[in-house]
């Protein structure tokens, strides 16, 4: 078995991809999303280059998973703009006035740059580890079975469970599962990558195997913006950190200032509050 | 006592029998699992154009007795002059086809329902997986829908397969000689009703224990995906 570090990462390394331009590899534009009467996210914007590590952070019920869903539309915002690689996702609302794509083709063709893992992992149940990896890579990215299953076992190796690529997802533990979830992300080779509170149902002794692989993932350079409660994550790998609050930004900036000096009173409280979990 | 000459002298009369038992089992689940996959496709649609329909159809299929079903098309029908005359009388007059297509709708109607709860029960998670990986509508239903739904509804349609062999007896009704009229003959000839009933009661439990074990090895093939109750890995 070839250990990860040998083998060639077809993504670009850090130094590259921060030296090639500085555009926004995903830009969202005053996000608007209401849930009935209610009004969960009232116009927010992110802007991720290439290279970035951005955390979303905040309470339960801040809105930061359903900001991160409108990014990929897998929950319709009522208002706002989205630009992925600098190719804006043509958006028309729909009866209810929630917007939808205008064009399917061009929503499938970016979410596939866009590559989402989950809280749940939602692997598909009635697929092995490893098939679960080169499905979208074949049917959506149209690579041969054998180009697919290279690749694959190239991603698995990386996040560490290749020797559980032949196992069911009822099979694996936890950490093991949403390591292969990331790996699916990965087999897509995306722009960026999205985190949906990934060790969140974990069991505390499986968090740390998920957190490494993210780290290095970070390190290789990827973009992520990762919705998280792991404050130590936020602090050490990210470079920008969002503090949402109500449907808006409250506080964002660098880890080092929003978390260790942070200006909003809120953004104090919510900071001792976990800080006393931990 | 048993007159076991009675049984043995039958042996043809019920092997002939098994054909036709056989053949319509065959004929009416391959037609009805064709029909119902589609159905059970639009009747989960948000769309009530497409879901509505096929509820009234599993509605009143499953609303009223197979024997009546049966007296309804075979001997109904014939009533109505402007069936007589049409294309479809040349098939309708015929018991063969009316048998088939009885049990061919009745047990879509059924086979609709399990299929379609085994897509409700579909984890909506792996659904959003497959679309934010970009997967079109028709590829999640053709590598994630239905594949883990006909799965999950493997046990449940093995059952609807067991019921619609037992069903078929029904066909001895519009003259059709599958087992059960075979016995029914034999009961008439000989007033036995061991030698006529009895064995045909055993040959039905013979073919259920059979296919329930085919389903067994089914379920092991196809569900194995799924976690052995109260076992191993954390």
């Amino acid at each position: 078995m070839t250990s990860a570090t040998a083998m060639p990462i077809p993504h670009e390394g850090p130094t590259m991809k921060n030296s090639q331009n500085s555009a926004g590899v995903l830009t969202a534009v005053d996000i608007r999303k209401s849930f009935g009467p209610v009004e969960v996210l009232k116009g927010l914007s992110i802007n991720a280059k290439a290279g970035d590590v951005i955390s979303m952070i905040g309470a339960s019920g801040s809105g930061k998973s359903t900001f991160l869903r409108c990014l990929n539309l897998l929950e319709r915002p009522n208002a706002g703009r989205i630009e992925i690689a600098g190719e804006e996702l043509l958006l028309k609302a729909d009866k209810k006035g929630e917007l939808q794509a205008v064009d399917q083709a061009q929503l499938r063709r970016l979410r596939a740059r866009v590559a989402m893992v989950f809280q749940q992992f939602n692997l598909w149940g009635h697929m092995t580890a490893l098939q679960n990896v080169i499905e979208a890579p074949m049917i959506v990215l149209g690579l041969s079975r054998k180009d697919a299953v290279a690749r694959a076992e190239h991603y698995l190796e990386r996040v560490g469970v290749a020797h559980r690529k032949e196992a069911y997802p009822a099979f694996l533990s936890g950490g093991e599962q949403q390591r292969v979830a990331i790996a699916r992300a990965l087999a897509m080779e995306p722009d960026v990558m999205l985190f949906d509170e990934p060790t969140s149902a974990l069991d505390p002794e499986l968090v740390g195997e998920v957190l490494r692989v993210m780290r290095s993932l970070a390190e290789e350079g990827r973009t992520m913006i990762v919705v998280t409660h792991e404050m130590g994550f936020a602090r050490d790998v990210s470079n920008h950190v969002v503090f949402l609050h109500q449907g808006l930004i409250e506080e964002e900036g660098a880890p080092s200032r929003v978390l260790s000096a942070p200006s909003s009173p809120r953004l104090k409280a919510f900071l001792s509050n976990t800080s006393r979990l931990n | 006592m048993i007159d076991w000459s009675v049984i043995v002298d039958s042996i043809p009369a019920f092997l002939k029998g098994l054909q036709t038992t056989m053949l319509l089992l065959v004929l009416s689940c391959g037609a009805g699992f064709l029909m119902s996959v589609p159905l059970a496709v639009a009747r989960v649609s948000p769309n009530p154009w497409l879901s509505k329909p096929v509820w009234l159809f599993t509605y009143v299929l499953r609303g009223t007795p197979l024997l009546v079903q049966m007296f309804m098309v075979y001997y109904g029908l014939a009533q109505f002059e402007a069936v007589r005359e049409s294309f479809v009388w040349p098939f309708l007059r015929d018991a063969w086809f009316c048998a088939w297509l009885v049990f061919t709708l009745n047990t879509t109607a059924y086979t609709t329902e399990i299929f379609a709860g085994a897509l409700r029960a579909t984890p909506s998670g792996e659904l959003e997986a497959a679309r934010a990986c970009g997967l079109s509508e028709a590829a999640i239903y053709r590598r994630i829908l239905l594949p883990s739904a006909l799965r999950r509804a493997l046990p449940q349609y093995g059952n609807e397969v067991v019921m619609l062999m037992h069903a078929t007896a029904i066909a001895s009704t519009v003259t059709l000689v599958e087992i059960t009229r075979v016995a029914r003959d034999i009961y008439y000839n000989h007033l036995s009703p061991i030698e006529s009933f009895g064995v045909v009661a055993v040959i039905y439990f013979v073919l259920t224990f059979g296919m329930a074990g085919l389903f067994k090895l089914a379920e092991r093939r196809f569900l194995r995906h799924l976690r052995p109750v109260a076992s191993g890995v954390a």
